[in-house]
C-alpha cells in the first residue's frame, strides 16, 4: 500500500506492506537508525518516537497506522550543531553511557518535559517508566529531565 | 507477523460492511495489545480495519449524570479529559506514557485481558458499552478470559459513566509488566445501585464482591471490610503471585480504595 507522511518535517511518500513496522520503515527504508529496536516488544523504549507530537513506542504501530500523520524522531530534534535543550541537558547531567536507550530516553522526556507543569520526581520516574536503561541507575536521567522543565519555565 | 491487508475505513458503517467481506478480519485500534499478538502469531487476520480516527469514536463530554467516553480515546486523553478523579487517575497509570499516548478505552474494553485496569473502572462505575447496535451494561459484558458480549463484527462506539459520589481505585502493580496483580475499584453511586467493588488481575476477568459492597453499604470506611475475606480457590495463580496472596491482596486494596475515595 502506499502511505504518505512527515518525517521530521519532509514530506515522505512510499509503498510499504501492511505489517512493516514504523520502527523498520524509519531504520531500514529512510535510513534513520537514530530510533533502536531494542527488544520489539513494546517494553524498553528504545525505539519512541513522535506521532503527532506524542511519545509512541515505534516497535508497537504499523507504518501504515502514521499515513497521514507527523513523526518526529532523534534524528529531527537538534537544529544543525545546536542540541535541542533536552538533549543538552542529557550531555550536561552525563544521563547516557554506551547510549542505546539515549534516543528513546531523549524522545519520552521530550514528551514529558512538554506535559509537566512541574519538576516532580515521582511524575518523571513515573513518566520515564516506558524506557530502560541498563547503564546508568536512571538518576541522572531524572536529573536531565528536572533541569529541562527548569528551563522551559524559565525561559516562558 | 503473517502478512494482512490493511484499511482504514471513513465511517462505523463502513468498518462492519469491511468486516463483512474479510475472511478473518479484525479491527485495529491503538494496536497495543494486538500487534504484541501478531508478533506471537497468536492471531492470523486477514485484514486489519482501523477503526483509531473514527471521528464517531473520538467524543469525550459530560452528558448529565454521566460523562460518555469515546471507544477511540486514548488513556492519556482520558486522564486529562474526563472529570470523574479515580476513572482519570486509573486512565493515567495505565502501562506507560506511551503506551497511554496509542491504547485506547474500546481496544481495552474488547480485548478484557485479565489484569486490565479499564475493566476495574467500567465494572466499578456500572458503566454502559455502547456499540453500533445495542446498549451492553458493564455487569453483562465481561464474560471471561480474553472473552466479552461483543458479537465479531460489532463495534464499541462510547462507554457512558455514571457520575459517582465517591470513587477510588488501588493496585499493586507487577513491576516488570507494570500490570496490576490485583487492582480494586470501589464506587458509591448515590442511587439505587448503592455501593460497586470490582476486582481486576486476580481472576479469569474482572469480578465484583457482593459481600464487600453490602458492608460499604452499611458504612463507607475501610473498617467495615475488617473481617471480610476472598476465598482463594478459584484466584488467578501465577509465578508472580500465589491465590492466597492474591485474594490477601483484595482485602487490602479494596480497603485503600476505599480510603483513597
Ligand atoms: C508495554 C505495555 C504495557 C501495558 N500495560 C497495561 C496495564 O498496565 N494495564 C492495562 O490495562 N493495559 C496495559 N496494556 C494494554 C493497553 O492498555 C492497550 O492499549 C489495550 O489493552 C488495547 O487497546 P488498543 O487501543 O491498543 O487496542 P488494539 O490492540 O488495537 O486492539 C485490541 C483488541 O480490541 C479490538 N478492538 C479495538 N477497538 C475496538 C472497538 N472500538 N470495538 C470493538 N473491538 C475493538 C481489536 O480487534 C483487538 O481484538 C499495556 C500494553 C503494553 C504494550
Ligand atoms: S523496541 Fe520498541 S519498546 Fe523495545
Ligand atoms: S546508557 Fe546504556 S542503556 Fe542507557
Amino acid at each position: 500500500m502506499r502511505i504518505s507522511l512527515q518525517v521530521n518535517g519532509q514530506p515522505v511518500q512510499a509503498e510499504v506492506e501492511p505489517r512493516l513496522l514504523l520502527v523498520t520503515f524509519l531504520r531500514e527504508r529512510l535510513g534513520l537508525t537514530g530510533s533502536h529496536l531494542g527488544c520489539d516488544t513494546g517494553q524498553c523504549g528504545a525505539c519512541t518516537v513522535h506521532l503527532d507530537g506524542r511519545a509512541v513506542k515505534s516497535c508497537l504501530v504499523l507504518a501504515a497506522q502514521a499515513d497521514g500523520r507527523s513523526i518526529l524522531t532523534i534524528e529531527g530534534v537538534a537544529s544543525g550543531e545546536t542540541l535541542h535543550p533536552v538533549q543538552q541537558a542529557f550531555r550536561d547531567r552525563h544521563a547516557l553511557q554506551c547510549g542505546f536507550c539515549t534516543p528513546g530516553m531523549v524522545m519520552t522526556a521530550l514528551d514529558l518535559v512538554e506535559h509537566l507543569e512541574q519538576p516532580d520526581d515521582d511524575a518523571i520516574r513515573q513518566g520515564l517508566s516506558g524506557n530502560l536503561c541498563r547503564c546508568t541507575g536512571y538518576r541522572p536521567i531524572i536529573d536531565a529531565v528536572v533541569d529541562a522543565i527548569r528551563a522551559r519555565q524559565a525561559g516562558g | 507477523m503473517f502478512p494482512f491487508d490493511y484499511i482504514r475505513p471513513a465511517s462505523v458503517t463502513e468498518a462492519i460492511a469491511a468486516h463483512g467481506q474479510g475472511e478473518e478480519p479484525r479491527y485495529l485500534a491503538g494496536g497495543q495489545s494486538l500487534l504484541g499478538a501478531l508478533k506471537l502469531r497468536l492471531a492470523a487476520p486477514s485484514t486489519l480495519i482501523d477503526l483509531a480516527r473514527l471521528a464517531e469514536l473520538r467524543g469525550i463530554r459530560r452528558d448529565g449524570a454521566c460523562w460518555v467516553v469515546g471507544a477511540g480515546i486514548t488513556h492519556a486523553e482520558m486522564a486529562v479529559g474526563v472529570e470523574i478523579p479515580a476513572l482519570a487517575a486509573l486512565a493515567g497509570s495505565i502501562g506507560d506514557l506511551q503506551v497511554r499516548n496509542m491504547g485506547t478505552l474500546g481496544g481495552a474494553l474488547a480485548n478484557n485481558d485479565p489484569a486490565g485496569d479499564h475493566a476495574a473502572g467500567a465494572l466499578g462505575l456500572g458503566a454502559e458499552i455502547r456499540t453500533d447496535r445495542r446498549v451492553i451494561p458493564a455487569d453483562n459484558f465481561f464474560l471471561g478470559m480474553f472473552e466479552t458480549a461483543l458479537e465479531p463484527d460489532e463495534v464499541i462506539v462510547e462507554v457512558s459513566y455514571p457520575l459517582p459520589c465517591r470513587a477510588g481505585y488501588a493496585k499493586l502493580r507487577n513491576p516488570a509488566s507494570g500490570y496490576p496483580v490485583v487492582g480494586v475499584f470501589v464506587a458509591q453511586t448515590g442511587g439505587e445501585a448503592g455501593v460497586r467493588v470490582a476486582v481486576t488481575g486476580a481472576g479469569a476477568c474482572v469480578f465484583r464482591l457482593p459481600e464487600f459492597e453490602a458492608a460499604l453499604e452499611r458504612e463507607f470506611s475501610p473498617a467495615a471490610l475488617a473481617g471480610l475475606s476472598v476465598p482463594a480457590g478459584d484466584l488467578n495463580r501465577d509465578l508472580h503471585a500465589t491465590a492466597e496472596y492474591r485474594a490477601h491482596l483484595i482485602g487490602v486494596l479494596a480497603g485503600r480504595a476505599v480510603a483513597a475515595s
